[in-house]
């Protein structure tokens, strides 16, 4: 007993104040991508040729946040005359287009559904569904449950059962194998229900497009309310989604 | 040991004509005889060289051996006299139409069509949905239950099917069927452009992005004669390590969540973080992924950062150790964890378990010191191994390695980290060439295989995740357990579904 309470005081208290106070993610982070428009041509080439997951367009100059990884090649080469990654982790987005960015994302609060904010805005119940997820997206989502992070506080919890749902967050480029148990967990889940996309794969079949197994947008699939780009997206970035979209 | 296979070294790369080429039968026997003398398999798999299907198969005593063979369209299976051969044959019977004959298990493993067009090796007609025509072990009798779990878990969790057969809450036989995952990764690698390798192969498994990161570019390395520099090689252990003390220590909270102590559970899942947090620090991203490259790594650790890591860490330390203490001073905890889901050491043996799961049971092998790479030669690894083989083994094994890491971050951040960082630079592969590396990844062995044709382009690329073989630990720690401690017994493992279903 002495040793649990000893424990106890030793860990502290340790949920963030997020959203009153922000938080500031480390240097190295490489959260939304700024676009900057005056790089020469060729630098831009350079970048898309480079880019693993091509996700630059060249003539429009912009940058496609839902094949990117978020690895930096391109900064690294346009030594961020091209492309900087900013520290600022609320890039989510509410409709597809806005995922080809030059930076400036549309605010998420205006573009949410706001019948939504209505529904679930003080309870949201999600189910989570891994459709071939590498378990990096599912893991970063997972910590959410955590002290720092504590999405209950919010009225916001991942649930077991779909029928128990308001929604699924759905993670991985979704398999062959694991199409028909995704659509049935979404045919499950009573209406009106929310579909989010979590990580590059769920959103475009990230770093595995091409390959016949997989499905390459889950918006191919079924109709997505809320994208929260990465690989994988970092805790923040799928906490602010959640609380931009539904507060 | 006697034997027409060829000894090699981790990470050494060989022209395809270096490595015997045996008659099928010279290469079974010889097979067979390593592993019944108590070798180990690395890696068996097919590959199409020019329409001919051929084998290749790894090995392991305390050295590498390899040889191949071209593969018959059908032939005596291994696994009939040979056990640990019995889910590598399943897998090339799937991915290239081979039948084992007489295989004792012959089902699919993650079930889509082979590569040859050849006749479907189970029946299955792949229009349909998973499993096919996939026949269940069943147990019969009045008051024999199933359970069917899966593939949808009830928490944030990767898809698998679980099938137990029960008798009342007690677990006769636990069959799991994976698959799901699948997403052909060994194929996408062949046709894929080479500036997308690196991100393909830190996707076969997010929890272990560091290793497989390393596993390619060691590969790639071996093969081009690149050298990396020293600070990279230590870059990389501390990449390593922080991977694996992140999941032990997220494992050990969710070991004491499961037997209702939620202290921990709650400490370690913020602790988790603070060591995903050291990964971010580094590289910017949680699960290290972008850290490492052929040539090195991305990213230094210059004086400025290491000071914070070492800071971070030394606030840390005391807190991991006391709640691993509080974790296994606690009887209620103990009662749960000892005793429950024991694998003998000899079925582990027979079932080749590697990393943590096989050092719970006994079994010592550590590829950190058996086949030593990067700064490891220079790193004193202890010898771990525990005996009994239960959850308690497991979970006790999981937190001595977390302190053991922690202690090789430490001595590794004392001096100053001086490296060239490396971009994805372009590589081109040697011509028909071979390589093999091995290293422990916080599950346990972690290997990949490249093969190149006569143009130097990518053969073959086989990955084998240690949950390869630990998924059948699993199932046997469920024998005659009660089914209320699966959850106990899965997260001793915690295997990866996508690294095994690649």
């Amino acid at each position: 007993m002495l040793n649990t309470l000893k424990n106890r005081f030793e860990q502290g208290y340790r949920t963030s104040t997020y959203p009153k106070k922000t938080v500031e993610l480390v240097p190295r982070y490489r959260g939304r991508p700024q676009v900057h428009k005056n790089a020469p041509s060729d630098l831009v080439v350079k970048c898309a040729a480079a880019c693993p997951q091509d996700a630059i367009d060249i003539d429009r100059k912009l940058i496609n946040m839902g094949r990117c990884v978020f690895c930096g090649i391109c900064e690294r080469i346009s030594e961020g005359r091209f492309i900087s990654f900013t520290r600022d982790f609320g890039y989510s987005v509410a409709e597809k287009d806005h995922l080809l960015t030059d930076g400036e994302i549309p605010s998420l609060a205006d573009h949410a559904r706001q019948h939504f904010k209505k529904l679930f805005g003080r309870s949201l119940q999600l189910r989570q569904v891994s459709a071939a997820g590498c378990n990096a997206c599912e893991a970063d989502l997972n910590v959410l449950a955590t002290p720092f992070f504590d999405l209950a506080r919010f009225g916001i919890n991942f649930v077991a059962s779909p029928r128990h749902s308001d929604g699924i967050v759905v993670t991985g480029p979704i398999s062959r194998n694991m199409k028909t148990a995704l659509l049935q967990t979404y045919e499950a889940v009573p209406d009106p229900k929310v579909v989010i996309a979590v990580g590059s794969c769920s959103i475009s079949g990230g770093p595995f497009r091409g390959s016949p197994e997989i499905t390459e947008g889950l918006d191919s699939l079924l109709p997505v309310d809320l994208y929260i780009p990465g690989c994988p997206s970092h805790p923040m970035a799928n906490l602010h989604a959640f609380l931009k979209f539904f507060k | 040991m006697d034997t027409d296979f060829l000894e090699i070294s981790n990470g050494q790369a060989l022209s395809r004509e270096q490595i015997p080429h045996l008659t099928f039968d010279d290469f079974q026997k010889n097979a067979m005889k390593i592993v019944w003398g108590g070798g180990k398999i690395v890696q068996y798999f097919g590959y199409a060289d020019n329409s001919i299907v051929k084998l290749m198969a790894v090995l392991r005593t305390d050295k590498l051996l390899v040889a191949g063979c071209d593969a018959p369209d059908e032939y005596p299976s291994f696994s009939n006299k040979c056990e640990p051969f019995q889910l590598f044959e399943r897998e090339i019977a799937e991915q290239f139409g081979i039948v084992p004959k007489y295989h004792p298990w012959l089902k699919m493993v993650r079930y889509h069509p082979n590569s040859q067009g050849k006749k479907d090796v189970f029946g299955n007609d792949y229009t349909e949905d998973i499993p096919g025509n996939y026949p269940y072990y069943s147990v019969e009798g009045d008051e024999i239950h199933e359970v069917a779990v899966g593939p949808v878990h009830a928490g944030i969790i990767e898809p698998g099917h679980f099938r137990f057969n029960c008798i009342g809450e007690r677990v006769l036989h636990l069959e799991i069927q994976l698959g799901y995952q699948h997403r052909g990764i060994e194929n996408l690698i062949l046709k894929a452009d080479s500036k997308r390798l690196p991100i393909i192969i830190e996707g076969i498994a997010g929890d272990t992005t560091v290793a497989n990161g390393v596993s390619f570019a060691q590969a790639v390395e071996a093969l081009t004669s690149i050298q990396t520099d020293q600070g990279s090689r230590i870059i990389r252990i501390i990449g390593l390590e922080l991977e694996r003390i992140a999941n032990h220590v997220g494992d050990l909270g969710a070991l004491s969540g499961d037997v209702a102590f939620l202290p921990p559970a709650n400490y370690c899942g913020r602790m988790r973080g603070d060591f995903l947090n050291m990964s971010l620090l580094i590289c910017g991203n949680r699960m290290g992924k972008g850290l490492v490259r052929p040539g090195g790594v991305r990213f230094s650790i210059d004086d400025e950062i290491s000071r914070e890591l070492m800071r971070r860490i030394n606030e840390l330390e005391p807190q991991v150790e006391h709640v691993i203490d509080l974790i296994f001073s606690t009887s209620s905890v103990r009662a749960r964890f000892e005793d429950c889901g024991i694998v003998s050491t000899s079925d582990a043996n027979h079932l080749g378990l590697v990393g943590p799961a096989g050092r719970a049971c006994g079994l010592p092998y550590d590829a950190r010191r058996t086949f030593a790479t990067e700064y490891y030669p220079g790193i004193d690894i202890p010898e771990n191994a525990k005996t009994t083989g239960d959850v308690y083994a497991r979970a006790k094994m999981r937190a001595e390695e977390i302190l053991q890491s922690i202690s090789i971050i430490k001595s590794l951040l004392k001096d100053t980290i001086e490296t060239n960082c490396v971009d994805s630079e372009v590589f081109n592969l040697p011509s028909s060439s071979f390589v093999v590396t091995v290293n422990e990844a916080w599950r346990g062995e972690l290997s990949h295989c490249i093969i190149t044709d006569a143009e130097g382009k990518i053969l073959r690329y086989k990955i084998k995740d240690p949950s390869f073989h630990n998924w059948n630990g699993l199932a046997m720690s469920l024998r005659n357990t009660e089914i209320s401690d699966f959850p106990l017994n899965n997260k001793s493992y915690n295997l990866s579904y996508c690294g095994f279903d690649l």
